[in-house]
């Protein structure tokens, strides 16, 4: 990725606003760096934080890919700013924006939370065992099948940045669509077998036009997940599995 | 309150989803297989003579008709079908300024091309709501008037033209769309890459847009070209026998 592009300016267009003060509006700022060899866009935002802004607000956390904080709108694609590499961009102009469908803190900084949240208190994303009450913790636990431990993980990998949420235009303009982050969980739990609930309880959850039948289907969370989480297979699954439990 | 609670539980939302699938699903086979049928003006006026024949099943009947109540009772069915697929549908279309708004603003940031493709089938949707009644509705009142001659009337004398050329672009846009998307709905994608079969299965989406896109446009200038011609004639029927022998006459003449 070096060599052709070192050396350039980058022009960084950046969304400005602080909604806690009030009368600040909205405004997008030009800050111009220069470009190193693998400079992400998380680099370049620091560096434009040191040198130029102090003020600016954006979020990151771990720096790879793992903690989800960095989510942002970078030239039109919801992407992880620690993992996207600024010499990807033939012209060096790159507007930043922050998600959409979030509640702004401030600049690229938002408020994923709130949403993540209330999506975990809907789909109750921890194990279900109404037997396993009366566990003995003596005992050993139970084996699980390799093969279905690895397609746990493979949905245990979403780190929660938003990026589908954003992506998805279903979610935003229907606010209590639950959006792609919640089918993975469901369709995470719904493949473990420590996990008791019956096709007929995540009816209750997702069997609705706020859950999988709400889902139009536009692939913005398939297109534009980091992490490469298989969104498409997983709704349609679960859009067959509600359908055959719809009764 | 607790009769409240638990009706909130419905299979509902399922059979609405499958129905505006399964409609969906039925009525662009139909809308193929229907551009065949019509094409086979392509093949000259003959053709799309015993092709009518056929479905009037005139092969049954000593006189020329057959029996045109036959499509009549098809219109009626897809009528149906349309209007039973249009209401469902409507539940996704973005109602509120707030949601068009939205909308436009997903499709401006993000050019993102599957969701482009959703509101181009929404917006073909709502035309052929208006459009599509039209047409079927002509065709269930009026369905003797299906023919080489008729029919190229219907489009340069009686002025459908402008309603058929909409309606094609819009039927053959929101079709082909409406497939792929049914694919993505209902389809596990399996394999190594799912994200490749997806690609995949849109460029053959494209390759039928186009292919369908084609076939209807010759379609349509073959019928404007004959109904041009037969302008001073409108009215009068097409017959195989009465154009071999004006052939032949014609010939003779030219003798």
């Amino acid at each position: 990725m070096s060599g052709a592009n070192d050396g350039r300016t980058l022009k960084f267009h950046i969304l400005k606003y602080d909604p806690q003060q009030g009368g600040d509006k909205p405004r997008m700022v030009t800050y111009e760096v220069k470009e190193a060899p693998g400079m992400t866009i998380f680099i370049a935002l620091n560096e434009i934080r040191e040198t130029q802004d102090r003020a600016l607000q954006f979020d990151f956390v771990c720096r790879a890919g793992i903690c989800g904080s960095c989510g942002m709108v970078i030239n039109g694609k919801p992407d992880l700013a620690c993992r996207t590499l600024t010499a990807k961009f033939k012209k060096p102009e790159i507007t930043l924006l922050p998600l959409p469908a979030f509640d702004l803190i401030g600049d690229l900084s938002v408020n994923t939370g709130s949403y993540t949240r209330a999506m975990s208190e809907r789909v109750r994303t921890w194990i279900h065992d109404e037997e396993g009450k009366q566990v003995d913790l003596n005992e050993l636990e139970e084996r699980m099948d390799p093969d279905l431990a690895d397609e746990i993980y493979e949905l245990d990998r979403c780190i929660e940045c938003g990026c589908c949420i954003s992506a998805c235009a279903t979610k935003r303009m229907r606010d209590g669509f639950l959006g792609a982050m919640g089918f993975m969980k469901v369709a995470r739990f719904a493949v473990d077998s420590r996990d008791k609930r019956s096709d007929s309880d995540w009816y209750e959850v997702i069997g609705n036009d706020d859950g999988v039948f709400g889902c139009m289907s536009l692939m913005g969370c398939e297109d534009n997940c980091p992490k490469d989480l298989p969104h498409q297979t997983k709704i349609a699954y679960l859009r067959r599995k509600m359908v055959g439990a719809a009764r | 309150m607790k009769d409240l609670v638990e009706s909130v539980r419905s299979p509902v939302p399922a059979w609405l989803d499958v129905t505006q699938s399964v409609t969906g699903l039925v009525l662009a086979v139909f809308m193929w297989i229907h551009l065949f049928l019509v094409s086979s003006i392509l093949l000259g006026k003959d053709a799309m003579y015993y092709v009518t024949g056929f479905f009037e099943l005139r092969f049954l009947t000593d006189w020329q008709h057959g029996y045109p109540v036959l499509v009549s009772i098809i219109a009626i069915g897809v009528f149906a079908i349309f209007i039973l697929h249009a209401g469902i549908a409507l539940r996704k279309f973005p109602v509120s300024w707030r949601q068009h708004r939205i909308i436009r603003d997903q499709m401006r940031t993000m050019k993102h091309s599957d969701t482009n493709l959703w509101y181009y089938q929404a917006i073909t949707g709502f035309v052929m709501f208006f459009l599509g009644s039209v047409h079927i509705y002509v065709m269930a009142s009026h369905p003797d008037k299906i023919g080489p001659y008729a029919s190229s009337d219907r489009f340069v004398s009686e002025h459908f033209w402008p309603l058929y050329l909409v309606l094609l672009v819009a039927v053959e846009l929101h079709a082909t769309i409406g497939m792929y998307r049914l694919a993505v709905k209902w389809i596990t994608f399996g394999g190594k890459d799912p994200r490749r079969t997806r690609k995949r299965l849109k460029v053959l989406k494209n390759a039928l847009t186009v292919f369908f896109l084609t076939v209807g446009a010759a379609t349509f200038v073959t019928y404007m070209k004959i109904g041009l011609e037969h302008r001073d004639q409108a009215g009068e029927r097409y017959s195989p026998a009465t154009r071999h022998s004006s052939v032949q006459s014609q010939q003779v003449g030219d003798e």
